[in-house]
């Protein structure tokens, strides 16, 4: 028996598929080789290659995959809905990185443009991986406020303009799992190990000053696979398309863990 | 996020005016009364607002805000940043979780299951599976957004295509005041995302091709934060006469260069971000090209301030559908009236999702039993889905699709008038009727996004010709709806909200329910009509 199998297992590995070549006569033409796969068939995943015209085509990739949609295939299947990078719908491996392919423009990539779903997830349709358990995880780590002191029954809580900043870019996390599906340790051990964007948001509550549960978060996360599967790889701030960074973040509860301890 | 707790302003004075008469002063009443406690318990939630100096509560300036019944400006926009919906959203999220809410993601509602004028429930299928579920329920509320891809170009997301509008229409219910369509002044040129009002609210204004700040020729006083409406209309004027940006002349700058780049980092970071991908701008370096685009309905489900669902019956105009409630872009409550004030749009939702959280309570016992359905309940649905999933027609989904929003683009924009809103119209009719050869590709059960976009356009269907008969229909000029044909506005005739009835054919039928001019309590005064000026 090998001591790894490096292969995919025979009913994983990805098929050449259909090629929908452009109409004669089109000038400015890019190829997307789009993963496919189809759950009713059951049968191995393939690549459908589709020739686009780019002169009638908006200048990122979800437009493309739209007008591909649109006007050759209806049945590829994506999620998308806000188009402007703010829901995290349409998050997606393109070029081999994870990214939202409305905020990725097709000129950012040189040849085919390749389209796969986030890595290591079950897929369910096509670009579309069951979230099932990325949203348990972040639902595990508690991310609601909580004090055991009353709020002023009349007016907010006061948060200095410094501590706001704080927790200014944690917050802004889109939870579109491009991070934690970035990860090998997620890739290993997503049972155990909570990835880059639960922590992220562990962390934007550690850092509240409102929040005074600090303690009981920390506890929850000294665990040799919820936190410390994190091998500072980075791979998640890479590829944060928000801009994020989460390794730091990561970095951090660390550190406070480690402060606590002395 | 409106606010008037903090300082001492006195909001409701705005409301009124700004809805060009057509808002509930009720209702607005209501909104304004609620707004500082709602504002207070997000904070109490965690929201990341922004700050002061002294730690509290951030606020901005926004457009059409003033104070002392129109004399000053306000400052009065509670903030997060530049993403305050954001923050906003995954907070209550997070709060639902806390609560332990149970959702049914990636489920799409179909059809409300009617009884004999009560609500009883929805259908719903799981994305997932196909499966389709009867949920029976005492109270069904309405949260499905607005209706924006009825148009070719607008700024909201693909999903809102009026979902909970439509299965009310197809439930025998009305609509209300569709007619009323705000365009936001400033969606990105070409890509048509929204660039917030909130980049005014910071002193960002607007140009034309020859420089000039043209909005103080338009509104001496407000200058570049007058309402969306007059903004809109103003933009449209210069580009019409000549005075656009670009190798087309098609267009206006929006200027946020003079703001400074640690002004924008660190309350406009996100425009920055949306104006680099989207419009190629460095925003510390030049201005972003921008557009009124279709942003957001004044219209919909016509919904007093409990959230409780109405509609026109035995000659009462404020009769409660039982069982069923709309809150948010789906919901006319009315506070927007005719125009809606930016900002309003969150506060209107947190304080009527409140509201009618709080009217549930009032009203449904805790392990109260559910009614009996009747039996042939969901069949519709059924057929529908059925009939949809197989059908094989010559046009597709997609083609329909772009076929309406060019229509509605054309026809029922900034300026209207009788002639080429009666000619799209007709055209939209056509395109209605086109629907019955719709084709469907994808035959799956799971995770069939063909069938669903099929099922949105049928919605978007019905909201378009809600929206397009309505403005025809309306012979005045009033808020957002601009007629050139008839330029003033007609409180004589036309100070009434509309209802409209769409039948299986795509028949349209009106009605009207009056204008709630008495405020709810004696605090405030009625705020008798009067012209706008800005």
């Amino acid at each position: 028996m090998p001591v790894a199998e490096f292969r995919l297992p025979p009913n994983s590995r990805v098929r050449k598929g259909r090629h929908f070549p452009a109409a004669a006569g089109t000038a400015n033409v890019r190829r997307f080789a789009v993963y496919r796969y189809d759950p009713d068939t059951g049968e191995n995943p393939r690549i459908d290659t589709y020739d686009v015209d780019m002169d009638s085509c908006g200048p990122m990739v979800l437009d493309a995959l739209i007008k591909i949609k649109n006007e050759i295939d209806p049945t590829l299947t994506f999620r998308r809905s806000c188009r402007e990078g703010i829901c995290g719908s349409c998050a997606m491996n393109i070029d081999g990185g994870n990214t939202l392919a409305c905020t990725m423009a097709a000129d950012a990539v040189r040849g085919e443009v390749r389209i796969y779903p986030l890595p290591h997830m079950p897929v369910v349709k096509d670009l579309v991986p069951d979230l099932t358990n990325f949203y348990a995880q972040y639902a595990s780590i508690k991310p609601w406020l909580q004090s055991r002191t009353p709020a002023p029954p009349d007016r907010e809580r006061l948060q200095s303009k410094k501590d706001q900043e704080r927790i200014d870019e944690p917050a802004a996390c889109i939870l579109c799992a491009c991070c934690s599906t970035s990860c090998p340790s997620y890739w290993w051990n997503s049972d155990r190990y909570l990835g880059p964007a639960a922590l992220l948001a562990a962390y934007r509550w550690l850092v509240d000053s409102r929040d005074e549960a600090t303690g009981e978060r920390l506890d929850d996360l000294e665990d040799p696979f919820r936190l410390y599967r994190c091998h500072t790889i980075m791979n998640c701030t890479q590829t944060c398309p928000k801009g994020l960074n989460p390794a730091r973040a990561i970095a951090e509860t660390k550190k406070m863990l480690a402060e606590r301890r002395h | 996020m409106h606010h008037q707790g903090i300082p001492n302003t006195q909001p409701y004075g705005c409301c009124p005016g700004r809805s060009d008469w057509l808002g509930d002063q009720d209702a607005i009443e209501f909104m304004c009364k609620e707004a500082p406690d709602a504002v207070i318990e997000l904070e109490h939630f965690g929201v990341p607002f922004s700050r002061t100096e002294d730690g509290r509560i951030y606020q901005r300036p926004f457009g059409g805000m003033t104070t002392h019944y129109g004399e000053g400006t306000a400052q009065r926009t509670c903030a997060a940043a530049d993403r305050t919906g954001h923050a906003m959203l995954h907070t209550l999220y997070q709060q639902s979780l806390k609560h332990d809410a149970e959702f049914y993601v990636e489920y799409f509602a179909i059809d409300l299951i009617m009884d004999e004028g009560c609500c009883r429930g929805v259908v719903a299928i799981d994305l997932a599976t196909g499966r389709l579920h009867r949920f029976r329920s005492q109270m069904v509320i309405l949260a499905t957004g607005g209706y924006g891809r009825a148009y070719f170009s607008c700024t909201s997301a693909h999903t809102c295509t009026g979902d909970g509008n439509a299965m009310v229409i197809r439930a025998g219910l009305p609509v209300q005041d569709m007619e009323f369509v705000q365009f936001h002044p400033t969606g990105i040129y070409g890509a048509g995302m929204l660039i917030t009002e909130g980049v005014r609210g910071e002193g960002g204004y607007l140009t034309n091709s020859s420089g000039e700040r043209f909005m103080d020729r338009y509104a001496p006083n407000a200058r570049d934060l007058a309402s969306r409406d007059v903004v809109s209309r103003s933009m449209t004027i210069e580009i019409r006469e000549g005075r656009g940006v670009g190798p087309d002349k098609d267009h206006i700058h929006l200027h946020l260069e003079h703001l400074g780049p640690e002004v924008i980092a660190e309350r406009l970071p996100g425009i920055a971000e949306s104006a680099r991908i989207f419009a190629g701008v460095d925003v510390t370096r030049a201005p972003i090209p921008v557009l009124p685009t279709v942003h957001y309905n004044m219209g919909g489900i016509p919904a007093n301030y409990n959230g409780e669902v109405v509609t026109l019956r035995d000659g009462n105009p404020d009769a409660v559908v039982p069982g069923l409630m709309a809150v948010g872009e789906a919901a006319c409550v009315s506070v927007h009236g005719a125009n809606r004030l930016g900002s309003n749009s969150l506060l209107d939702l947190v304080v009527f999702g409140r509201s009618a959280a709080r009217h549930c309570a009032r009203l449904i016992k805790p392990g109260q039993r559910q009614a009996v359905l009747p039996a042939a309940a969901g069949k519709n649905s059924v057929d529908r889905i059925d009939r949809l999933r197989n059908a094989s027609g010559s046009r597709s989904t997609a083609e329909i699709r772009l076929e309406m929003q060019k229509t509605m683009q054309n026809h029922a924009a900034v300026f209207r008038t009788g002639e080429s809103l009666n000619e799209g119209a007709q055209l939209l009719r056509t395109t209605f009727k086109s629907f019955s050869d719709v084709r469907v590709s994808d035959r799956s059960m799971i995770w069939n996004t063909d069938l669903i976009e099929t099922m949105e356009l049928e919605n978007l269907l019905l909201n378009a010709v809600a929206t397009i008969e309505s403005a025809a229909n309306r012979l005045e000029s009033r808020g957002a709806h601009a007629r050139e044909d008839y330029p003033d506005r007609d409180d004589i005739s036309w100070m009434k909200h509309t209802l409209s009835w769409i039948d299986a054919q795509g028949n349209v039928s009106f009605g009207y329910r009056p204008v709630h001019l008495q405020t709810l309590t004696d605090d405030v005064a009625t705020v008798p009509p009067k012209a706008r000026v800005y």
